[in-house]
């Protein structure tokens, strides 16, 4: 066969969007069952404490990775909170979710609501993005309508 | 303990960001063709195959049958073994394992990644949560921005710092005949690159390749007799850390990173792996990696790691020369690339690396990055283990 500098024909590439059209419906389980349809009518965060190590984990989870240990103990956290890491990502990219170019700019990042010890990640709101720092106060924000999806949340208002 | 196992040949493809002339089974065998020329074998005298990549990026889920042409696995016992970013240096891992049980004699280990096939970011995402972490995820460029912005912010380490590393990386490639992106860049031409996700810019950060690579690791009973010179592997070691993104807590640095080097260390004996190790093909996405990962390993302390990197002990002729392959920030395939890492100290193990060779190496380790900050480390020697 020829090598790739000795082109004698056209190279093709087949195109597929099968990925694309596949719809998956996940379970959300016990424990974010609880803390999606808290969200949805009462706009609060339920998080769940290890009784171990006593981290509390926001959205909670079944199991403390650290600890091996099953969680029961259901905790309220936020809605402050304190930016502990973020980006502003400007590359575009296809977001999986939707088969559509997600719109950049945006800023994200990870966030440390008051008595969580887990971080949970969302949109960084703010007309100035350079206050968004790691250690910036923050306040959570809800969509006014509610689905019990992580799209409830609206993300995370940066307050002076 | 079982029997000791070494790399008795290594091949890798020409890597492009579009391999266009080839499809994935093609390629696959492009590599393992080099493999069997590296170590004078032929597929009949292979008896198992081990083969990864990231399943969604090619769309592709029973790549152990699909790709049997390519690989020479028709009739031979074949598995797939994929960990997402790591998947190369877990072939790396569980490849040594096969061999070192026993159960194989000869084992080809193939990674490979036709990235160009689906959009990147968007499969990395595929990767997350699918209930909490992909709706403002993007894949590796964002989850390694988080990472880059925590750090600067524990340790002041700035934008330079980063770039020096990224000229590093970027200058070694153009000695690499394989690598995808050769070109030397300066630290102006890095720090006045786009911004693709604060801080990093688009010189900062990895491209995305066609490539594939292939290794075979001979057990001890026939190693020495088909290679004039054996890889041997020392020991390995890998951590899991959390599931999701963001349960990963601040301003520690990569928590598996860290516990895989001091088990690593442990096992080894080694006190100062800067003087003791003498090459590093680390999977470094990114040029901050470049520092806080190397903080990590423990080469230096935490919080050093940019003046080592300016005073030049990870450049070429400094005390420990890290990625001389210009490394994963010049060629990335991902499937393959913790896999290129394994070939890449191989051939300057065997002193088979050409313009990119390291006089004298003896002790040599790779490592890989992957999922939500997963570790894996190999240590390979040229002299057989005790």
């Amino acid at each position: 066969m020829s090598t790739e500098n000795e082109q004698e024909v056209e190279l093709l590439t087949v195109h597929s969007r099968t990925d694309v059209e596949q719809v998956f419906n996940y379970s959300a389980g016990r424990y974010l069952n609880r803390f999606l349809v808290e969200m949805r009518d009462n706009a609060r965060i339920i998080g769940v404490k290890c009784p171990k190590c006593g981290i509390v984990y926001a959205p909670p989870k079944e199991i403390c990775d650290p600890c091996y240990t099953e969680m029961t103990e259901p905790v309220e956290v936020g809605p402050g909170g304190t930016i502990r890491n973020f980006t502003i990502l400007r590359a575009p990219f296809v977001d999986p979710e939707t088969g559509q170019a997600k719109p950049v700019p945006y800023a994200f990042g990870n966030v440390q609501l008051d008595g969580a010890g887990s971080l949970i990640q969302n949109y960084l709101l703010t007309d100035d993005d350079s206050k968004i720092k790691v250690g910036a106060r923050v306040k959570i924000e809800f969509h006014e309508k509610r689905t019990g999806n992580m799209r409830d949340i609206k993300g995370f208002r940066l307050i002076d | 303990m079982g029997k000791r196992a070494a790399i008795i040949g290594a091949g890798q493809t020409y890597h492009k960001s579009i391999r266009r002339d080839v499809n994935g089974q093609e390629l696959i065998n492009e590599a393992v063709t080099r493999a069997l020329e590296d170590a004078e074998l032929t597929i009949d005298d292979i008896d198992g195959v081990v083969i990864g990549n990231m399943d969604h990026f090619e769309g592709i889920n029973y790549v152990d049958c699909w790709s049997i042409d390519g690989s020479g696995g028709f009739m031979k016992p074949t598995m797939k073994l994929c960990t997402g970013g790591t998947t190369g240096t877990t072939l790396g891992i569980g490849g040594y394992h096969m061999v070192a049980s026993g159960m194989f004699e000869k084992l080809l280990v193939i990674g490979w990644e036709k990235n160009s096939e689906s959009d990147t970011t968007g499969a990395i995402v595929t990767a997350t949560d699918p209930i909490l972490d992909r709706g403002v995820m993007a894949g590796a460029l964002a989850g390694l921005a988080i990472e880059a912005s925590e750090y600067a912010a524990a340790y002041g380490a700035t934008s330079k710092d980063a770039a020096r590393v990224s000229v590093r990386d970027r200058g070694n490639a153009c000695n690499n005949p394989y690598a995808h992106l050769r070109k030397e860049v300066t630290l102006e031409e890095v720090l006045s690159s786009p911004v693709i996700s604060d801080p990093l810019r688009l010189l900062d950060m990895c491209p995305r390749t066609d490539g594939a690579c292939a290794v075979i690791y001979a057990s001890e009973d026939v190693a020495e007799k088909i290679c004039p010179q054996p890889v041997w592997v020392v020991k390995t070691a890998n951590r899991h850390s959390y599931s999701r993104f963001a349960d990963i807590k601040g301003q520690t640095g990569m928590l598996s990173l860290t516990i895989a080097a001091k088990e690593l260390w442990a096992k080894t004996g080694i006190k100062e792996p800067l003087k003791e190790i003498d090459v590093v093909e680390m999977y470094q996405p990114y040029s901050w990696g470049g520092l806080i990962w190397f903080e990590d390993m423990g080469f230096c302390k935490k919080g050093e790691g940019p003046k080592f990197i300016w005073d030049g002990v990870t450049d070429m002729d400094g005390e420990c020369p890290f990625n001389p392959s210009g490394g994963v920030i010049s060629t990335n395939p991902i499937g393959a690339t913790g896999l290129i890492r394994c070939a890449e100290v191989a051939h300057q193990i065997m002193g088979k690396a050409g313009d990119r060779q390291v006089p004298d190496v003896e002790l040599a380790l790779a490592t890989g990055f992957g999922g939500c900050f997963w570790s894996d480390m190999i240590l390979y020697s040229k002299n057989k283990p005790a």
